[in-house]
């Protein structure tokens, strides 16, 4: 009979009653006499299967969901201890086909180990990076990170190794390390999932950061919508600390690194690296002009290196088993692995970790299962609200950053959101507009302005006012948002509205050959700026 | 930590004190202050510039810049519903309309009896359970107008 049972603590899993479920198995299995050990994991990433239970049995663990608090009583009654039937048994874990095709690298441990215990981090291949780490110079841990060709997994898809090098060559009396887990992208939940799931490879992967650069303080940014993983952080972090993975003395090693978790307020824009570093300043997070870049003056005008959190994660399997190791996985100047999150109107959402190069249909259907209204999908949104939106036809993509680029996309932080036939295009790219507004720093102007005239330049569309007058103003006012703004938030919002015009005209009341003129008609008036 | 009703001079001068060794100090403080009187009172402001050695105007800016820092006392419970992308994909405007209706508030609104504030909120990271809202800490996944109905009731029932 299985001594322990696995109950996740991850917010999305507690949105969905994991809490309750854990308090009824508490209360049953006292009832009965069984009084089996309850551990809080991180999610699965199956999430229409949350709240998903598991025990060990003689075979691996089993899995039932999703489970509701009623259900509990019928669970012990089957005998799901020993993994018996019951009809929301699911068979192992590990053989359910959405977990078993994905490549788990970074996200190895999500799901499977109590997220606050570094015994059993340490049990399942953590901190050997780190160890590896500490008999290394800056440069060739540099030369690891370049050797795997891993990029940044926030959405620009820097070089690592380029940005670490950069900051380790820069001489100052104090550098820093700091992680942007300021994931406010819709549809897009990685960041979250290992904060709650594994934070101890964040904290590993940011002390390798340090090792490598000398810094001697990191800081891990984190918005203030997920207050579930902040007190993951905390209690990660104290953990570590304990244990002499942080502080003074990192395992011996006569390095200090000192970690501090700081919450952000709501504020889109601070996902941006330097407005976030703005914020950690105690400033408005205002964006700042580049050159120079924060691997030379971040943080406290300090060679900072800012990673988004998966990147940081990474960083200890790329460490523990080698730059070559991960760059096996992928395609073309996309190496590794990346966590796809899969989201919206589908049947089964979740957290999908594959090598670059899966499509986007064989992600949509075969793991999706499809829309979950039933209804015909009309369109897919990659990458965040600042993300192309893409037709049926397009769904051969491979999730590569240059394969989406080339389509006018990007992949940005690995989101993916479903929508079926009932969405009004129109609609999504006013929406998109009206968000850059609300969310803009106000720095420049095309940004600033342009959202605010785009907003209105839609809305004139809809209600058919001048409306090809208005689509051709609409196309240059895209273009100058696009080259003229100083941020990707001004300089991307133009993709989803673009998109969705030039994929679904007739929702803003024009035929292809009504927005074909439309374009001709700039192109004689020789308005837009030339790319 | 349970919000007090009445915000105090010295307490907020003593958060700013206890805080201003860290570092970008002034976010701190703020959530800080925010946390034990539920909004940042005006006059705290010159309080903390004070302690931070900051313009008045500097504090205020940075006040006003985050959505989270309100100027006001909050509604007891504050919802707040998502309106992104991938909750708009599973119905979270005709969801946001229902809740209007129900709550009769606009986003940005408090009722009359400050029981309940209703606030838009754009991404909570939990679009893999659609749509998405919470009351006052509590997230709530794949929330239906009968769902949404159910959770006000046990809210609803302490107004009278």
């Amino acid at each position: 009979m299985s001594e322990t049972i696995y109950v996740p603590q991850d917010s999305g899993a507690l949105s969905l009653g994991a809490g309750e479920v854990a308090r009824a198995l508490q209360a049953h299995g006292a009832r009965r006499g069984e009084m089996p050990h309850i551990i809080r994991t991180g999610s699965r990433g199956l999430y229409w299967l949350e709240p998903m239970v598991e025990v060990d049995t003689a075979q691996g663990r089993v899995a039932y969901g999703p489970v509701t608090g009623a259900d509990v009583e019928s669970l012990f009654e089957a005998g799901f201890l020993d993994g018996k039937d019951h009809r929301l048994r699911l068979g192992l874990t590990e053989a359910i086909a959405y977990l078993k095709k994905q490549e788990r690298l970074t996200f190895a441990r999500v799901g499977i180990t109590d997220p606050g215990s570094l015994d059993a981090y340490l049990a399942h291949g953590g901190y050997r990076g780190l160890k590896r780490a500490l008999e290394m110079t800056g440069a060739q841990i540099v030369d690891e990170i370049s050797l795997s060709e891993l990029r940044g997994r926030g959405g620009a898809a820097f070089p690592a190794g380029i940005k670490w090098k950069t900051a380790l060559e820069t001489s100052a009396d104090r550098k820093y390390v700091v992680c942007n887990a300021d994931e406010g992208d819709s549809g897009t939940f990685a960041d979250r999932m290992l904060m709650e799931g594994d934070p101890l490879v964040l904290i590993e992967g940011m002390t390798i950061a340090a090792v490598c650069i000398g810094a001697a303080q990191g800081y891990v940014y984190l918005r203030s919508e997920y207050p579930h993983s902040y007190r993951a952080l905390v209690r990660a972090i104290d953990a570590a600390y304990e244990r002499g993975y942080l502080g003074e003395d990192v395992l011996g090693s006569a390095k200090r690194f000192d970690l501090e978790v700081r919450v952000g307020a709501g504020s889109y824009i601070c996902g941006e690296e330097t407005a976030m570093l703005e914020s950690l300043e105690g400033k408005r997070g205002m964006v700042r002009y580049r050159p120079p870049v924060p691997a030379v003056e971040g943080l406290f005008g300090k060679p900072t290196i800012v990673n988004n959190l998966v990147t940081f994660a990474t960083v200890p399997i790329v460490l523990e088993k080698g730059g070559r190791f991960y760059k096996d996985y992928g395609m073309g100047r996309s190496r590794g692995t990346l966590p796809i999150q899969l989201a919206g109107n589908v049947k089964r959402p979740g957290l999908i970790e594959k090598g670059f190069g899966v499509t986007l249909r064989e992600i949509i259907y075969d793991y999706g299962g499809g829309t979950a209204s039933g209804r015909p999908l009309r369109a897919v949104q990659v990458g965040g609200p600042l993300g192309a939106y893409l037709p049926e036809n397009e769904l051969d993509t491979p999730l590569d950053y240059e394969a989406l680029a080339a389509r006018g996309g990007l992949l940005g932080h690995g989101g993916i959101v479903v929508f079926d036939d009932t969405v009004d295009m129109a609609e999504m790219a006013r929406y998109a507009m009206e968000f850059c507004a609300l969310e803009s720093c106000g720095k420049c102007t095309p940004c600033r302005i342009g959202s605010v005239r785009g907003v209105e330049v839609i809305g004139r569309i809809l209600k058919n006012v001048e409306r090809e007058a208005n689509i051709a103003l609409l196309e240059e006012l895209c273009e100058t948002m696009k080259f003229g703004s100083l941020c990707a938030l001004g300089g991307l919002t133009p993709l989803p509205v673009m998109s969705a015009l030039r994929h679904f005209p007739g929702d803003f009341g024009l035929s292809p050959s009504d927005l074909e003129a439309a374009q001709e008609q700039q192109a004689l008036t020789g308005r837009a700026p030339q790319g | 930590m349970a919000i007090e009703p009445e915000w105090d001079k010295e307490a907020v001068r003593s958060i700013a004190f206890s805080l201003k060794h860290k570092p970008g100090a002034l976010l701190p403080i703020l959530h800080e202050v925010q946390g034990r009187f539920g909004y940042i009172p005006a006059e705290g402001i010159p309080v903390i510039a004070a302690v931070l050695n900051l313009s008045r105007a500097e504090v205020h800016g940075v006040v006003s810049f985050y959505h989270d820092f309100r100027s006001e006392p909050p509604g007891k419970h504050v919802i707040r519903v998502c309106r992104a992308e991938s909750c708009q994909a599973m119905g979270a405007v005709a969801l946001a309309s229902h809740i209007k209706r129900r709550l009769q508030l606009d986003f940005g609104q408090t009722s009359d009896d400050r029981l309940f504030a209703l606030e838009a909120v754009y991404c909570l990271g939990n679009c893999a359970c659609s749509p998405a809202i919470t009351i006052d800490e509590e997230l709530y996944g794949r929330v239906t107008a009968q769902r949404f109905d159910r959770l006000l009731a046990r809210f609803e029932g302490r107004r009278s």
